[in-house]
């Protein structure tokens, strides 16, 4: 038994040493690849072949994140608030929508690229443009949001809600004023999970959004977000130190939402040990 | 003067019956307690003076409970959130809001409908005053209510339901959670604050019963067994069992 | 009377929101199948399926989509063997073999592993492992193996996430009553645990599935996505999601509808796996 329990504590030793120094070395060597790459060139305002600046993209994807967040919250944090304060556990609505939620967050990228193509910018005629992008992107990332309302809702202490009803506040205000406002640090990790999703996406963007790489003049523009411009140009292969350079801003900034959503998620923990 | 008349109630969780065929008088301006061993109905009944119970999705009652004479069971002529306005409740465990003592206090008068600021200031020093916490929480209105003591924050929740100026107040095991400092607090406060409220307690303390009410009510399984003046109850209990459960031969 | 009407608004408002992931669910498979299964029933089911060969612009062109099948199912298994036991095992550390002061930096690690996106994870694996593997192994680099590789290290944190929190749920009398008969604390977690955490950690396996045959960005930077039956784990392939992405871009009429097909097959597929997921998961919590 002695000699089995080496074994079992070597494989566990060696298999965590190993994932974590996969995840040190894939961070570090593109960073340190990058670094040297990342010139004021990149950032130029405009792009163009010579530079391929990737401010353009950068952008693309703020107002990408901006517009699937606006389209995606109120839906999932209205869907959380109906499962968690409006339903009864067990009704059959609520199983199925349960259960679609799930489907949902089954669903890989490149199926949900190739809907937002036969549904927003063929059937609906949006054409490849933002607009068709943040629309697939928001459906991708609703159950994400969802999820985070429904467990950061269950965390509220029923005795705030009963203590609010007590003093005679309605079921509306006591949702908004009280029940709402508590479970916000919750939701917000999650919204910060779904930023990092919106800025890593490729596969939903490429026949949703289109890959132009110019500042969109409107919604119905076409334009690359910065994870597709990593991809273009690395896809291309005349770009590969340009490539370094944009995966480092990449991942960087992933490293700091995935930090912040941390974060927040430490302030809850200790926030709830207070309460 | 009765405030509170309860007729033939009986209530029901599913096919549980928890409270039997209660009849009972609850005295203006009088502290009522309710006392019993855990399980006998006793904050049930609690919560069936200001329809807290309708929270229970298979809670079902027959009966009539008439605050004022009016049956608070008619919906035809009752508002839920204007009967828990008139009808205060504090809870056993102190339930303050996440967010500052003020805005705590002031979370009902703004729900129903006070927006003026100095109307507002007025009654957050009234409530607290009459909370007997003023004095300890006056230079910060502002911190966040979580940051009191256990039995702070329990006379903030008090103050927050006194600033809804309710008739009645009921209150569900208020010291349970709390120091015996902070107990004699809460019940010297209580035993001021009857001569405008009609207060109705729920205690699983007797001695705090025979302390501070003048009416006692003993529940058991479901049943109000008897109900009398306290130093009756205490001294001379008509029923076997009451006294069997004063004198602490019970279960 | 006017706060009570707002009230039935806001529920409705609250209802209807909720319907959105149930519409979403219903439009997403109206769309796959009403574009994709005409194509294929111009194919001709058995032709898709099972032809082994994929020449869109051959006259007559033909679309056979099995060796994408097959590439994607050799690449997901060869995943599988790499990242489950890796991930079981990083699990098992982090639940029961670290120390609080470590996971506090470790947990958060896990987190960001599965928040780097999958562009990057495949950057990388162009950069890195096509050359290690051309250098090793000759041949262009690009292959199954890559693949697999890569693949295997993008599943680790689904795997090590579930499995780690259905370690952490089988209660602790079940160590302590193994302990206690004198097994060691390896034996005890191996022995006493690790079945009662079994359906959970099954779950992240089955999720781990799902994420590798769909992922596509990354696959398609290091199998090579030549469009044949593979015949070797160090020769290139396409993958059901690499063909979509890698043609959809000029594919019309015909050639597009059998993309589309392809992705309703892996839409199947991915609706499968989901379903056994669903199950377990609701046998377990």
């Amino acid at each position: 038994m002695t000699k089995l329990s080496k074994l079992i504590k070597t494989l566990v030793m060696l298999s965590a040493f190993l994932t974590f120094s996969i995840l040190f070395i894939i961070i570090g060597y593109i960073l340190m690849k990058g670094i040297p790459h990342i010139k004021p060139s990149l950032f130029a305002l405009k792009y163009t072949t010579e530079n391929v600046s990737l401010f353009p993209a950068i952008i693309t994807t703020l107002i990408m994140t901006f517009l699937s967040l606006l389209i995606s919250c109120p839906i999932g944090i209205f869907t959380g608030i109906f499962l968690i304060e409006y339903s009864k556990k067990e009704s059959k609505l609520v199983e199925l929508i349960r259960l679609t939620t799930e489907t949902l967050s089954g669903i890989p990228s490149i199926v949900y690229g190739l809907f937002g193509l036969l549904f927003f910018v063929t059937s609906l005629g949006m054409g490849f443009s933002i607009l068709s992008g943040a629309l697939t992107l928001s459906i991708m990332i609703l159950p994400l949001i969802i999820r985070s309302t429904e467990e950061a809702l269950l965390a509220v202490p029923n005795n705030l809600r009963e203590a609010s009803f007590a003093l005679g506040a309605g079921k509306l205000r006591t949702i908004f004023k009280i029940v709402l406002p508590t479970a916000i640090p919750g939701i917000f990790s999650g919204i910060i999970l779904a930023i990092g999703r919106i800025v890593g996406e490729t596969a939903a963007l490429v026949y949703t959004a289109g890959t132009v790489p110019q500042i969109p003049k409107n919604l119905f523009s076409s334009s690359r977000t910065l994870a597709i411009h990593m991809y273009s140009l690395s896809s291309e292969g005349l770009y590969t130190n340009e490539a370094y350079g944009t995966a480092v801003v990449l991942l960087v900034v992933v490293i700091g939402i995935n930090g912040l959503s941390s974060l927040i998620a430490k302030k809850l923990r200790k926030g709830e040990l207070n309460g | 003067m009765d405030k509170i008349i309860v007729e033939n109630l009986n209530l029901y969780y599913g096919d549980f019956q928890a409270l039997k065929n209660i009849n009972i008088n609850i005295p203006k301006n009088r502290i009522t307690a309710f006392i019993g061993p855990s399980g006998c109905g006793k904050s049930t009944f609690l919560k069936t003076l200001n329809r807290m119970n309708d929270l229970i999705s298979d809670c079902r009652i027959e009966g009539k409970v008439l605050v004022d004479k009016e049956n608070i069971y008619d919906n035809s002529n009752i508002n839920i959130n204007n009967l828990r306005k008139r009808i205060g409740m504090v809870f056993q465990k102190p339930n303050p809001f996440p967010m500052s003592i003020y805005d705590n206090i002031a979370f009902g008068p703004r729900t129903h409908g006070i927006k003026s600021k100095i109307k507002l200031d007025e009654i957050v020093e009234k409530s607290l005053k009459n909370a007997a916490i003023f004095s300890e929480v006056k230079d910060r209105l502002k911190k966040n209510a979580l940051e009191l003591s256990g039995g702070q924050q329990q006379r903030i929740c008090i103050a927050r339901a006194l600033a809804v100026e309710p008739e009645v107040l009921l209150l569900d095991e208020p010291t349970s959670a709390l120091d015996p400092i902070s107990t004699i607090k809460i019940e010297e406060l209580v035993e001021d604050l009857k001569d405008v409220y009609t207060i109705v307690m729920v205690t699983h303390n007797m001695q705090q019963a025979t302390r501070i009410s003048d009416k006692t009510a003993f529940f058991l399984s479901g049943e109000l067994v008897e109900f009398d003046d306290t130093h009756i109850i205490f001294s001379n209990p008509k029923d076997k069992r009451t006294e069997d459960y004063i004198t602490g031969r019970f279960g | 009377m006017k706060r009570q009407s707002l009230d039935k608004f806001m529920e409705i408002i609250f209802f209807i929101s909720a319907c959105v992931s149930i519409i979403s669910v219903i439009l997403i498979c109206y769309f796959m199948f009403a574009n994709g299964i005409p194509g294929i029933k111009k194919i001709g089911v058995l032709n898709f399926l099972f032809g082994l060969d994929w020449s869109p612009s051959n006259i007559p062109p033909s679309f056979g989509i099995f060796p994408m099948i097959v590439g994607s199912i050799y690449i997901t298994f060869g995943a599988i063997i790499i990242g489950v036991p890796i991930g079981i095992l990083t699990a098992m550390y982090l639940a029961k073999f670290c120390s609080p002061r470590l996971y506090k930096y470790l947990k958060p690690a896990v987190n960001l592993m599965a928040g780097i996106p999958s562009i990057i994870y495949g950057f990388f694996g162009l950069v890195v492992l096509v050359p290690l593997i051309r250098n090793i192994f000759g041949g262009t680099g690009s292959s199954i193996l890559t693949a697999s590789i890569l693949l295997g290290i993008m599943i680790l944190p689904t795997i090590i996430g579930l499995s780690e929190s259905a370690i952490r749920a089988v209660p602790n009398s079940y160590y302590e009553g193994a302990i206690a008969l004198g097994a060691t604390h390896e034996y005890s977690i191996v022995f006493a645990m690790l079945p009662a955490a079994k359906s959970g950690i099954l779950s992240s396996i089955v999720l781990g599935i799902g994420r590798a045959i769909g992922e596509t960005m990354a696959v398609i930077m290091v199998a090579g996505n030549q469009a044949r039956m593979p015949n070797g784990i160090l020769k290139g392939v396409r993958t059901l999601t690499a063909n979509i992405v890698i043609e959809m871009g000029y594919a019309a009429d015909l050639h597009r509808e059998a993309l589309i097909g392809t992705g309703v097959v892996l839409f199947v597929f991915i609706l499968i796996i989901n379903g056994l997921f669903s199950m377990l998961k609701r046998k377990v919590f």
